[in-house]
C-alpha cells in the first residue's frame, strides 16, 4: 500500500491518476533509477535480462568446451577461472555448477523476468490504454526485488565453494545436505535466498499485471478487444501468481531441512560413511512441489512469446489474426492444463503407473490447444501480404521452433517412451527447442518490433538479419543432433562421456555441436552491440506508427512521457486486427465503426 | 482526466483487487503445504498428536479481533474517529495476544518432547502455523502504521481504501487460521 493513497483526500477512486508525476520535476534518480514509470521499469528488466543472458550463454559455451573434448587441456581456461580449471581442465564440480547456473539463469532470470518483466511492463498499459500500472510503487519494488535476487545469485558465483551445483531443479538430498557436494554449501543457501527474492519480485509483478488488465482498461477496451499479447501476458501472470507460492513453500521446507535439522525431504541417508539422523522424509515430495511450479513455469516462459508472435504475425501479414477467440481459448486451455501435468516429469520416480497414465492423457491433451495455435498462425500467414521485417522473421522462426520442439513433446509425454528417454540428450533437445530457443525467438521478435517505441530509434536491419539466420540455423544444428544422441541413450549432465565405450562414437558430433554453439553465442554479442549502439546512434523514428499497426501504443507520441498520452486517454471502438479491410490497409482501434462497415 | 475519474468509480479499486489476487496467491502457498501434509501423513513414521490447548484460546482471540476490526471500519465510515482509534488499538492488542498464545502453545508442545526435529508431523505443524503467524505479524505491523496515522494531527484521512484493505486482510488471516485449525483436527 503506498503512502500516496493514505494521504489522498478527494477523488480517491481515481487512484491510477494519483501517481502521475508529469507535473513534478524529475531528477536523474527518480527518472532512471527508482522510476515508477512502467516503460522505464520495462527497460530496466530488459537490460538486466540481457546481462544475465550473456552470463548464462557464456556458461553454456564453457561447459560445451568440456563436452566437445573431455580430455582436452586449455591452459588459458586456468587463467580465466583459477582453481575451477586447475591445469587447464574444467573441474567436475565446476562443470556441474555451470550447468546448474546456466539453467537457473536462463529459465528464471532471463526468460521469466527478462521476458515477462519487460513486455508485461511495457505493453500492458500501452496496449490497454492506461497511464501506468495499477500500483506503480509495487511495480518499482518488483524490479528492485529482481535486482536484489540478481545480486545474491551473482555473488554465489564468487564464493569459495562455488555456486549451487545440484541442477536447476535443486532436488534433495543434493540440495538439502551441505556435505553432499561443494555446491551444496553456501552456494545453495544463496541460491535459495536469491530465488525467494525472485519469487517476491514475480508475485508483485504478477499481481500488478492481472489487476491492471482487469481494472485499468480504457473506455471501449472490452476484454475481447484486447490484443493477443495482453491475453497471453494475463494468463502468464495468472500462472505465476498461482504456482510460484508453491515453489516458495517447497523452498521454505528445504531451508528448514538444510539449516534447522528437520526431515521433510530426508530419510535413511549415509554421507561419507556417516549415518544421518534424518528420518521419515521423502525426496519425492520435493519433486511434486517443485514441478507444480516447474511445469506452469514452462508456460510462463512460452505464453508471452506466443502472444507477441500472434501480434507480430498479424501486423506483418497485413491480415487479421485467424481465429481470435480460438487463440484466447487455447491460451486458457493451456493455462488450465499447465497445472495438471506436473507428474510427467516424474515417470521414473516410482510413480503409480495408473496415476502415470492419467498424467500421460492430460499431457497429450496439450497438443490440442497447441495445434490450434499453430494452425491459426499458419492460416494468418496464408495469402498474407508478408513484410519480412526482422521481428517478422523471428516470429516465423518461433512458429517453426514451436512445431519442431512440440512434436518431440508427444514422444516424451508418453510414459512408455519417457522411461527410455528420461535424462538423455533427447530431453535436452526437446525443451531447449520448444521452451528455450522458441521463447528467445519470441523475445527477439518483441525487441525488434517494439524497439522503436522503447527508444525512439530503429535497430540496424543488416545486423538483425545476420542475427536471425545464424541463430535459427545454428539452433537447429546444435539441438537436432542431440535427438539422435538421446535416442542412443547418451545421458544428460555427464561430465565425461568418453568414459563409456558406447558414447565414444559421438565424439565428432559433440565437437560439431560445441563449435556451432560458439558461433551462435558470438552472434548474440552482435545483437547486444546492435541493441546498445542503437539506443544512442540508431536511425531516428520519424513516423508515429512505423509498422502500420492498429494497437494503442502507436497512438502515443514517438517518445511518450510518464502518463503515455499527453491529453485524454484514447477511446477504443474496435478489435486490434482490422488489417486490409474494406479497402483500408489498417484501421486503428481508435477509429469509430463506420455506418456501412462490414463486421469482422 | 475528469472523465477517467467518473468512469473508474464503478470499478473495484485497483489496490483492493491487488489484495484479492495476493490472497489467492497466499492460499496457493498454504494449499501446497497442506497437500504435502496429506501426502506425508500416509507414509511410514508419521505420528498423530493433539494440538496445544493455547491454540484454541488463540482461535477465540482472532475471532474476536475480526469483530473489532469490523466495528473499527464501521466507526471510520461513520467518522466516529475516537471510537475508530480505540478499536484499532484493541484489534492490534488482540493480534499480539493471538501470537503470544500461539507461542505459549508451541512452548508447551516443544517441552513435552514434540520438538521441531523429533518427527516430520511436528515439523509441518511448526512451519505451517509459523508461516500463518508471520502473516498475522504483517497485519499487526500494518495496524500499527494505521493507528499512528490515525493519531497524527497533521494528516486527516477520508479515504476508506486503507481501512477496507486492512479489514479484508485481517478477516482473511482469521479465516485462514480457522481453515488450518479444522485441517489439523480433521487430518489426524
Amino acid at each position: 500500500m503506498s503512502t500516496a493513497t493514505l494521504h489522498e483526500t478527494t477523488h480517491h477512486e481515481s487512484h491510477g491518476d494519483a501517481h502521475h508525476e508529469h507535473h513534478h520535476q524529475e531528477t536523474f534518480i527518480t527518472k532512471y533509477v527508482f522510476s515508477q514509470d512502467h516503460k522505464t521499469i520495462a527497460k530496466q528488466f530488459l537490460v538486466t535480462g540481457i546481462i544475465w543472458a550473456f552470463i548464462g550463454g557464456l556458461f553454456s559455451v564453457i561447459f560445451r568446451l568440456q563436452l566437445a573434448d573431455p580430455n582436452a587441456v586449455y591452459p588459458w581456461l586456468e587463467d580465466l577461472l583459477g582453481h575451477w580449471a586447475k591445469g587447464g581442465k574444467l573441474q567436475p564440480e565446476f562443470y556441474y555448477a555451470l550447468v546448474t547456473m546456466h539453467g537457473t539463469i536462463l529459465v528464471f532470470f532471463v526468460l521469466t523476468a527478462g521476458l515477462s518483466g519487460t513486455f508485461a511492463n511495457f505493453l500492458i498499459p500501452l496496449q490497454i490504454g492506461a497511464r501506468d500500472m495499477a500500483s506503480p510503487m509495487l511495480n518499482m519494488l518488483s524490479y528492485w526485488f529482481f535486482f536484489l535476487a540478481s545480486i545474491i545469485m551473482l555473488s554465489s558465483l564468487f564464493v569459495q565453494t562455488g555456486p549451487a551445483s545440484g541442477g536447476w531443479t535443486i532436488y534433495p538430498p543434493l540440495s538439502a545436505i551441505g556435505d553432499a557436494s561443494s555446491g551444496s554449501k553456501i552456494g545453495m543457501d544463496l541460491w535459495l535466498v536469491g530465488m525467494a527474492m525472485f519469487i517476491v519480485s514475480s508475485l508483485l509483478g504478477g499481481l500488478n499485471y492481472i489487476t491492471t488488465i482487469l481494472n485499468m482498461r480504457t473506455k471501449g477496451m472490452s476484454m475481447t478487444r484486447m490484443p493477443l499479447t495482453i491475453w497471453a501476458l494475463f494468463f502468464t501472470a495468472v500462472l505465476g501468481v498461482l504456482s510460484f507460492p508453491v515453489l516458495l513453500s517447497g523452498a521454505i521446507l528445504l531451508l528448514f531441512d538444510r539449516n534447522l535439522g528437520t526431515s521433510f525431504y530426508l530419510s535413511d541417508l549415509i554421507v561419507a560413511g556417516k549415518v544421518l539422523p534424518n528420518e521419515g522424509g521423502s525426496a519425492i515430495l520435493f519433486q511434486h512441489l517443485f514441478w507444480f511450479l516447474g511445469h506452469p513455469e514452462v508456460y510462463i516462459i512460452l505464453l508471452p512469446a506466443m502472444g507477441m508472435a500472434s501480434e507480430i504475425l498479424s501486423v506483418n501479414s497485413r491480415k487479421p489474426i485467424f481465429g481470435y477467440m480460438a487463440m484466447v481459448g487455447s491460451l486458457f486451455a493451456i493455462t488450465i492444463l499447465a497445472f495438471l501435468v506436473w507428474a510427467h516429469h516424474m515417470f521414473v520416480t516410482g510413480l503409480n503407473p495408473f496415476l502415470g497414465s492419467i498424467f500421460v492423457l492430460l499431457t497429450l491433451l496439450i497438443a490440442v490447444p497447441s495445434a490450434i495455435k499453430v494452425f491459426n498462425w499458419l492460416t494468418t500467414l496464408w495469402k498474407g501480404n508478408i513484410r519480412f521485417t526482422p521481428a517478422m522473421m523471428f516470429a516465423i522462426g518461433f512458429v517453426s521452433l514451436f512445431i519442431s520442439g512440440g512434436l518431440t513433446g508427444i514422444f516424451l509425454g508418453n510414459s512408455a517412451l519417457d522411461i527410455h528417454l528420461h535424462d538423455t540428450y533427447f530431453v535436452i533437445a526437446h525443451f531447449h527447442i520448444v521452451m528455450g530457443v522458441a521463447s528467445f525467438f519470441g523475445m527477439f521478435a518483441g525487441v525488434y518490433h517494439w524497439y522503436p517505441k522503447m527508444f525512439g530509434r530503429y535497430l540496424n536491419n543488416t545486423l538483425a538479419y545476420i542475427h536471425f539466420w545464424v541463430t535459427i540455423i545454428g539452433a537447429y544444428m546444435i539441438f537436432w543432433p542431440m535427438h539422435y544422441e538421446g535416442l542412443a541413450g547418451m545421458p544428460r549432465r555427464y561430465y565425461d562421456f568418453s568414459s563409456w565405450e558406447s558414447f565414444k562414437m559421438f565424439a565428432g558430433l559433440n565437437q560439431f555441436i560445441s563449435f556451432v554453439a560458439l558461433i551462435v553465442f558470438a552472434t548474440q554479442i552482435l545483437f547486444i552491440i546492435n541493441f546498445f549502439y542503437s539506443i544512442w546512434k540508431g536511425r531516428k523514428v520519424t513516423q508515429q506508427n512505423p509498422w502500420g499497426a492498429n494497437t494503442l501504443e502507436w497512438t502515443t507520441p514517438i517518445r511518450p512521457g510518464h502518463g503515455n498520452w499527453p491529453g485524454e486517454l484514447p477511446e477504443v471502438h474496435r478489435w486490434p486486427y482490422d488489417y486490409s479491410k474494406d479497402g483500408h490497409d489498417h484501421i486503428a482501434q481508435t477509429e469509430p465503426i463506420g455506418a456501412d462497415e462490414s463486421k469482422h | 482526466m475528469e472523465t477517467e475519474v467518473i468512469k473508474q468509480k464503478n470499478k473495484i479499486h485497483p489496490l483492493k483487487f491487488i489484495l484479492w489476487v495476493a490472497i489467492g496467491s497466499i492460499i496457493m502457498m498454504f494449499a501446497g503445504l497442506t497437500s504435502a501434509y496429506i501426502v506425508k501423513r500416509n507414509q511410514a513414521g508419521w505420528v498423530s498428536y493433539d494440538l496445544p490447548v493455547a491454540f484454541w484460546w488463540s482461535t477465540a482471540v482472532i475471532l474476536l479481533s475480526s469483530f473489532t476490526v469490523y466495528l473499527a471500519k464501521k466507526a471510520f465510515v461513520e467518522r466516529a474517529m475516537k471510537k475508530y482509534r480505540q478499536l484499532m488499538l484493541v484489534t492490534m492488542a488482540l493480534g499480539v495476544l493471538f501470537m503470544t498464545l500461539q507461542y505459549i502453545g508451541f512452548n508447551a508442545f516443544w517441552k513435552s518432547g514434540m520438538t521441531l526435529q523429533a518427527n516430520v508431523a511436528y515439523s509441518f505443524l511448526y512451519v505451517i502455523v509459523g508461516l500463518h503467524a508471520l502473516h498475522v505479524l504483517g497485519g499487526v505491523i500494518a495496524l500499527i502504521i494505521m493507528s499512528l496515522m490515525a493519531y497524527s494531527k497533521k494528516t486527516r484521512i477520508y479515504s476508506t481504501v486503507p481501512v477496507d484493505l486492512m479489514s479484508t486482510y485481517w478477516h482473511f488471516v482469521d479465516i485462514l487460521w480457522i481453515y488450518l485449525l479444522i485441517f489439523f483436527v480433521l487430518i489426524k
